[in-house]
């Protein structure tokens, strides 16, 4: 049955029938209504909710029913994510399961309440101290949280170790029909470290600190080869239009959504621009960028921040390419219409005249040749245009774009 | 021949990474001993601090679980409300549960949880090399008060018994010293206490247990047993700051926190 449902609300009864009996909080916007429903709903369910006295006391309770066994979970925005990240550097090292969720708002500091992408680095580098990673799931709807929010918590207990989901103010506040009939409850792994009393069983403990360095090192090659695995295993993403693409628009979360509306509307203007859309920015789906990479030869990310995501593209293409980008820091959030435009600018700067294009006459051989030696001596060529735009100034002058160029197909 | 006093069965047969004279090892003896006599090992989980008690896992025959410095009554507020059966302490420093885990400590006594802080206060942070703790006392030397402490610059130290006794939620709050036999005993009775209130559901509980540091107090031994009747108890007197009585089973009863008599019955 579909309930219409705002995001931080919908995100709470996913999490309650993952099997998430444990939550702990303290106030911040734009996720209280999160907080809110899990103190109604663990109410009802006999879970444990406690409003914390901080957000480091919550990512702690957190740690200590995951100790007890339990499937626990903790939300924050921005600011807070930070105070959490003593705790999920410990989660980590003790390697024990928790979901750790950011409605993410604009920063730096105190920052606002409005939606915004800059915690991307926080949220895939780890985010505390020492050698860690920890997953990231990036959702871009609220019926998306049906399924990475259980997703969430198998990926915790599977591993052992912090999962993140990454939204915003706008998926946690805006309203949207959700069903949660397919959800079902994560199946449980077994749990031989818990500590519940030395009964039966010799006593157990739980600790991160290593004084020894050669265990402290085995201990991390240890946490490496499971950051490997999950790597290896746990990469998600979605393409969108990306088959005959010759632009390919990396974008996650409500960001992507944003992008969806502005490439239908490029592609009927017969711009062949498709969507990468990483549901997993850590593991990041380098390999399936690296794939589009053999067909598309330019890369545009755009993202709610002054640009981050942009350096796991270009790690992934390693020099392939062309890489693009638009970004909206401060919790500004773009129209449709807005990144159409930007978009097609640079689409038109790289293509046009390429014979790409749906209203160019489809040039021969010969011409095409010919344009292309032209364009060195100052023939005023759509594609002579581009090429000193990209090498002397940013090629949106006007605008917040700026290409990031790369010997592009014109020349070769 | 009669055994009058052996090792209790739940200390590990470690030998203690602590300086001589140190109040740590008598009071890991203690809180083994009672978990023993109160048939406890099988329901005991105890969260570790940060500091001198961080390696109590090496010596506790029971379950442990190490905190972020500070943390120690969040992570047992975890703890008990996910195992509401189980026996649940920590065990906490100065530095740790009086200055970065203030916040911590203090509500979950405001909230009544149902744990056992056991604080050790010896007035210095003892790992790092004996800075000033929160409860240095006025005028002592410190590496980081060198002209004593000054409480224009630094502060008072921190009475946390009396501080927490305001707060509805906390309802046993006592203070002991662990620097003669007499001493040792009381402060025995006090953890033994605390615990068994903890299983009766009556709230929140904290035995302060004042422990000298000859190390970092650069004195004796004994010097250091004796400046603790001289100089601290004047700052920190010793006995119940608060003790709330309880009834049929505290309001924090599960329902199921069946004695440890009807345990070995």
């Amino acid at each position: 049955m579909k309930r219409l449902m705002s995001g931080n609300a919908a995100l709470g009864e996913a999490a309650i029938l993952s099997g998430c009996d444990c939550y702990f909080g303290y106030p911040i916007t734009p996720q209280n209504e999160l907080t809110e429903y899990m103190a109604r709903r663990m109410g009802d369910t006999g879970g444990v909710f406690i409003q914390s006295e901080s957000e480091i006391a919550a990512i702690n309770m957190v740690l200590g029913a995951s100790v007890a066994g339990a499937r626990a979970m903790t939300s924050s925005s921005s600011p807070g994510i930070s105070l959490k990240q003593e705790g999920i550097s410990y989660l980590a090292a003790d390697e024990l399961p928790a979901v750790v969720v950011n409605m993410a708002r604009g920063g730096p500091g105190m920052g606002n309440i409005s939606p915004s992408q800059s915690d991307y680095f926080q949220a895939t580098r780890g985010g505390g101290h020492g050698d860690y990673k920890t997953i990231v799931l990036a959702p871009a709807s609220v019926p998306e949280l049906t399924t990475v929010v259980p997703l969430a918590f198998d990926l915790a207990d599977k591993y052992r170790n912090p999962v993140l989901i990454l939204g915003d103010g706008m998926l946690g506040q805006m309203m949207e029909p959700v069903d949660f009939d397919e959800l079902v409850r994560p199946a449980d792994y077994p749990k031989d470290y818990v500590l519940d009393g030395a009964k039966d069983r010799p006593a157990r403990s739980i600790y991160s600190l290593l004084f020894d360095t050669k265990l402290q090192e085995e201990h991390n090659w240890k946490l490496f080869r499971k950051f490997k695995l999950m790597e290896q295993n746990e990469v998600r993403y979605e393409t969108f239009l990306t088959d005959d693409a010759d632009m390919v628009v990396i974008a996650y979360g409500m960001g992507a959504r944003i992008v969806k509306g502005a490439i239908k509307r490029l592609r009927q203007e017969g711009l062949k621009v498709g969507l990468l859309r990483p549901v997993t920015l850590w593991p990041f789906p380098a390999k399936a960028l690296q794939e589009l990479a053999k067909t598309a030869t330019d890369f545009f990310v755009f993202e709610m921040s002054q640009g981050q995501m942009i350096e796991d593209v270009r790690l992934a293409l390693e020099g392939q390419g062309t890489v693009h980008f638009y970004g909206r820091p401060g919790g500004v959030i773009p129209m449709p219409i807005e990144l159409y435009r930007i978009i097609s600018r640079h689409y038109y700067q790289t293509h046009a005249g390429s014979g790409l294009l749906k209203n160019d006459a489809a040039p021969s051989e010969h011409d095409r040749r010919a344009r292309t030696e032209d364009a060195g001596s100052g023939n005023s060529s759509a594609i002579a245009a581009t090429e000193d735009d990209g090498a002397r100034r940013p090629a949106c002058s006007e605008g917040r774009g700026v290409v990031f160029r790369q010997p592009s197909r014109g020349t070769k | 021949m009669k055994t009058i006093y052996e090792r209790p069965k739940l200390l590990k047969p470690a030998a203690f990474h602590y300086c001589p004279g140190c109040g740590h090892g008598i009071i890991n003896r203690l809180l083994m001993e009672v978990i023993d006599e109160m048939n406890l090992a099988e329901k005991a989980i105890c969260v570790a601090p940060a500091g001198c008690g961080m390696l109590l896992y090496n010596y506790f025959e029971i379950d442990v679980v190490e905190s972020p410095h500070g943390r120690g009554a969040a992570v047992a507020t975890g703890i008990k409300r996910v195992l509401p059966n189980n026996l649940v302490f920590s065990y906490q420093g100065d530095g740790d549960l009086a200055a970065i885990g203030t916040a911590e400590g203090f509500h979950a006594a405001n909230r009544g949880e149902n744990i056992t802080v056991i604080f050790v206060n010896n007035g210095v942070y003892g790992m790092t090399g004996g800075q000033m703790a929160p409860t240095t006392l006025l005028d002592q030397v410190t590496t980081t008060t060198p002209r004593g402490r000054d409480s224009i610059l630094a502060g008072h130290p921190v009475r946390v018994c009396e501080v927490f006794s305001n707060l509805d939620g906390a309802t046993y709050l006592e203070r002991v010293a662990v620097n003669k036999p007499a001493a040792v005993r009381k402060a025995k009775k006090a953890i033994a206490k605390g615990f068994r209130r903890q299983l009766d559901g009556a709230g929140f509980s904290l035995v302060e247990i004042l422990a000298p540091c000859p190390t970092n107090w650069k004195l004796g031994t004994m010097e250091s047993c004796a400046w603790i009747d001289n100089v601290m108890v004047k700052q920190f007197p010793l006995g119940v700051v608060k003790e709330v009585p309880y009834a049929n089973g505290g309001d924090r009863t599960t329902g199921d926190a069946s004695s440890p008599e009807e345990d070995e019955a």
